[in-house]
C-alpha cells in the first residue's frame, strides 16, 4: 500500500521531486515574496489551473479535446456564487432592519431579482440556501451535465473535431442562457457583491491569504488524484484508446464509458476551480464561461505540456502572468504573441514546457535513457505515458 | 429459431453488401470445437470481411452467425469479445506507446469496467499469467520494450498474446505470418498448433506451406462465395481451386 502511494500518487522519485518543487513554490515562495494583492492574483490564476489539470487527463491522455470547459468551471462558480449571494442578501436585510429605504429590496432576495420584478425566490435557488447542499451541487451539476454530454456524444462515436465544435457551441449556449435570464442569474453583470461565506469575510486581506493556501492545497490535491487515475489500469487504457480506439474495443472494453468517465473527472475538477475563483475574486460573470476563456484554458494546458499534470499548473501561471503584464503594456501585440505561442507549441513543442524541461534534464544527465532511480517496472524507453505523469 | 448444435461456430447464409457489391455472398461455414480452420482465396474474395462480420466490426445484411449457440449478429463488438471471441487484425494492432508488459496487462480480462479498471491491481497471479503468455509468444526478454519498437513479427506475436491472455474460445487470425521471416513462420506455426488445443481457430493465410502445416480443414473463398472445402490435399487438387487461385 505504501509502495502504491509512493509510485502511483507521488509518481516515484522524479514525480515526488516535481510535486515537492511545485508545493514549495506555491505554499512558501509565493506567499513570502508577494503582497496580498499579488497573492490574490495568483490565487485567481490557480483557480484556472484546475481546468488545465483536468484537460491533461481528458485531452492529453484521453484524446478528448474540449473547447468548452468554461461551462463546467462556470457552473461550479455560479453554484457557489448563488450561495454567497443569498447570504449577502440576508446580511443586507439584517443590516437594514426596519429602515424603509433599504427595505425597497425584497427581504432575502438578490438585487438583480428585484430589478427584474421577481418577488419570490425561484425554486431552483432554494438548494443554495444551505452550504452543504451547495457544495454537493458545485460538483454534481457540472458532472451530471458532462455525463449527459458524454453519453450523448461518445455512445454515438462522435469525437475529435466534431466533439470540440459541439463543446464550443454548448458553452456559448450557456453564456446566452445566463445573459438573457437576468432575473435568474444576474444576466450580463453576473453575480456580484459577494462578501461572506458562512460569516467568513472573503474580502478581508488576512482571509484572502488563507483562501490562497486553500486553493493551492486543493490544486495539489487534484494533481495527486490525476496521478492516481493515470497510474491505474484505467490510465493506460486511456492512452490506448487515444491512439487505437478500435483495438481497445476489440479487447472487450466499452470505450464510450471510459471517455465519459474521464470527461466527467475533468468537469468536476474544473467546477472546483470555478468555485475557488468565486471565493478568491468575489464574483462570477457569464463572460467568463464562454468560448474565449475556454480556449485560454486549453492554451494553458498546451503551453504547460498536455501530458504533464504539473506542467498544466506552470503553463497556466506563465500565460496568465503574461496576459496581465503584457496585454496592459502592449494590448495589440498581445494577441499576436498569443497566436505565435500557440503555433510554436503545436509545431515545435507539442509537449509544452514540461517537454522542454524533460529534454533539458535529459541533456544534463547525458544518459541514454532519462530514468529516475526508483522506477520499478516502468520501461526505460522514454515515452509520454511511460514516465510518471506530470 | 435454429436448433442447438455441437458446432463452435456456425455461419449460415451470411451476406453483406456494400453499395450493391456483395463482398460476402450467402456464405455458410461450420467449425468444430478444437478445429483449426484455414480460409484461403485470392485477394478480394471476402476473407477479411468474413472475419469482420464474425467479430462485429461490420454488420451483415442477411444470415446468421452462431457462436456456441449464441447469435452474434447485432451484438456490440466488446460484448462479442467478452463472450469468448478474439480477433487479430491484418496489420499488427498493438498499443504503440505502452510496453509489452503493459500491452498484455491491459488485455487481461479482469477489470473491464470503468471502476474495475480504476481499482485493478496487478497482483502476483496476474503477473504470473502475463509472464506465462510472454513465454508462449517468445517475448519474455522484451517485456519492458515499448511496443512500437518491436519488429513486425514480434508485434504479430504480441497481438496474439494479447488475444490469448483473455482466454477466448474462438480465435480469428488475419494473416498472422505476413511479413515474417522463415524462422519466424516456423515458430508461429508451432505457436498456433499449441494454442489450437482446446480452442477453435480460424486463420486467413496466403502462404501455402504454412497452411499445409497447420490446417485441419481448409475453406477456399472466391468472389464472396465458398468455392471448395475439405482437407488440404483435397482442396489442392480441386480443379476449380487450381484455376482460380493456386495457378497452373
Amino acid at each position: 500500500m505504501k509502495n502504491a502511494i509512493y509510485n502511483k500518487a507521488l509518481g516515484g522519485k522524479s514525480g515526488t521531486i516535481g510535486l515537492a518543487v511545485l508545493a514549495v513554490i506555491l505554499l512558501a515562495v509565493f506567499p513570502l515574496a508577494m503582497d496580498t494583492f499579488r497573492l490574490n492574483l495568483v490565487g485567481k490564476y490557480l483557480s484556472l489551473a484546475f481546468v488545465a489539470v483536468g484537460l491533461v487527463l481528458c485531452w492529453g491522455y484521453g484524446g478528448i479535446l474540449s473547447l468548452g470547459q468554461g461551462m463546467f468551471w462556470g457552473l461550479g462558480g455560479y453554484c457557489l456564487a448563488a450561495f454567497l449571494k443569498l447570504e449577502a442578501a440576508r446580511n443586507i436585510a439584517a443590516e437594514a432592519g426596519s429602515d424603509q429605504i433599504n427595505a425597497l429590496t425584497t427581504v432575502g432576495l438578490p438585487d438583480f431579482m428585484d430589478w427584474n420584478q421577481i418577488t419570490e425566490l425561484p425554486w431552483f435557488w432554494y438548494p443554495f440556501k444551505s452550504l452543504p447542499l451547495t457544495l454537493i451541487l458545485v460538483f454534481a451539476v457540472p458532472t451530471i451535465l458532462a455525463y449527459i454530454i458524454g453519453v450523448a456524444m461518445f455512445k454515438r462515436r462522435v469525437s475529435g473535431v466534431y466533439f470540440a465544435i459541439i463543446t464550443q457551441a454548448l458553452c456559448w449556449t450557456m453564456e446566452l442562457l445566463f445573459v438573457t435570464r437576468q432575473g435568474w442569474t444576474g444576466g450580463i453583470n453576473g453575480i456580484t457583491d459577494l462578501r461572506t461565506v458562512w460569516g467568513w469575510d472573503i474580502q478581508d486581506p488576512g482571509n484572502q491569504r488563507v483562501l490562497y493556501f486553500v486553493t493551492s492545497v486543493l490544486l495539489l490535491g487534484c494533481v495527486v488524484v490525476g496521478r492516481l487515475i493515470l497510474g491505474s489500469k484505467l490510465g493506460k487504457l486511456l492512452v490506448a484508446l487515444r491512439d487505437t480506439e478500435d483495438r481497445v474495443r476489440f479487447s472487450g472494453y466499452d470505450v464510450a464509458n471510459f471517455k465519459t468517465f474521464i470527461f466527467c473527472v475533468a468537469a468536476a475538477m474544473s467546477a472546483l476551480g470555478g468555485a475557488m475563483y468565486v471565493l478568491n475574486v468575489g464574483f462570477m460573470s457569464p463572460k467568463l464561461v464562454t468560448i474565449e476563456p475556454s480556449i485560454y484554458m486549453v492554451i494553458f494546458c498546451a503551453v504547460g505540456g498536455r501530458m504533464s499534470l504539473l506542467g498544466a499548473v506552470y503553463g497556466t501561471l506563465a500565460v496568465s502572468f503574461g496576459r496581465t503584464y503584457f496585454s496592459e503594456s502592449f494590448p495589440d501585440l498581445w494577441l499576436f504573441l498569443m497566436g505565435g505561442v500557440f503555433i510554436l507549441v503545436t509545431m515545435v513543442f507539442p509537449l509544452g514546457l514540461a517537454g522542454l524541461v524533460d529534454r533539458l534534464i535529459g541533456l544534463g544527465r547525458r544518459r541514454p535513457s532519462p530514468t529516475a532511480g526508483a522506477r520499478t517496472r516502468k520501461p526505460p524507453v522514454a515515452g509520454p505515458v511511460t514516465s510518471p505523469p506530470g | 429459431m435454429s436448433l442447438p448444435t455441437d458446432f463452435a461456430l456456425a455461419v449460415e447464409d451470411l451476406t453483406v453488401s456494400f453499395d450493391g457489391f456483395k463482398a460476402v455472398d450467402s456464405v455458410s461455414l461450420y467449425v468444430d470445437p478444437g478445429e483449426l480452420r484455414v480460409v484461403i482465396g485470392p485477394n478480394g474474395a471476402g476473407k477479411t470481411t468474413l472475419l469482420d462480420l464474425i467479430c462485429g466490426k461490420t454488420r451483415p445484411s442477411g444470415g446468421s452467425i452462431q457462436f456456441r449457440n449464441r447469435e452474434l449478429v447485432g451484438m456490440a463488438e466488446q460484448k462479442i469479445v467478452r463472450s469468448g471471441v478474439g480477433r487479430k487484425f491484418q496489420t499488427p494492432s498493438v498499443y504503440p506507446k505502452l510496453s509489452v508488459f503493459e500491452n498484455l496487462e491491459v488485455s487481461v480480462p479482469k477489470g473491464r469496467g470503468v471502476w474495475g479498471s480504476l481499482f485493478f491491481s496487478c497482483n502476483g497471479a496476474v503477473r504470473e499469467r502475463i509472464l506465462e503468455i510472454a513465454r508462449d509468444i517468445f517475448l519474455e526478454d522484451e517485456l519492458e520494450t515499448q511496443a512500437e519498437l518491436l519488429s513486425h513479427g514480434q508485434k504479430q506475436w504480441l497481438e496474439i498474446g494479447m488475444l490469448l491472455i483473455a482466454d477466448p474460445e474462438l480465435i480469428l487470425l488475419d494473416e498472422p505470418v505476413a511479413g515474417m521471416s522463415v524462422n519466424e513462420r516456423e515458430q508461429t506455426a508451432e505457436l498456433l498448433k499449441r494454442i489450437a488445443r482446446g480452442r477453435s481457430v480460424v486463420v486467413i493465410e496466403h502462404d501455402m506451406n504454412f497452411v499445409r502445416e497447420i490446417a485441419d480443414k481448409v475453406t477456399v473463398m472466391h468472389q464472396g462465395k465458398v468455392l471448395a472445402e475439405g482437407s488440404m490435399d483435397k482442396v489442392e487438387n480441386d480443379p476449380k481451386v487450381i484455376e482460380v487461385y493456386l495457378g497452373h
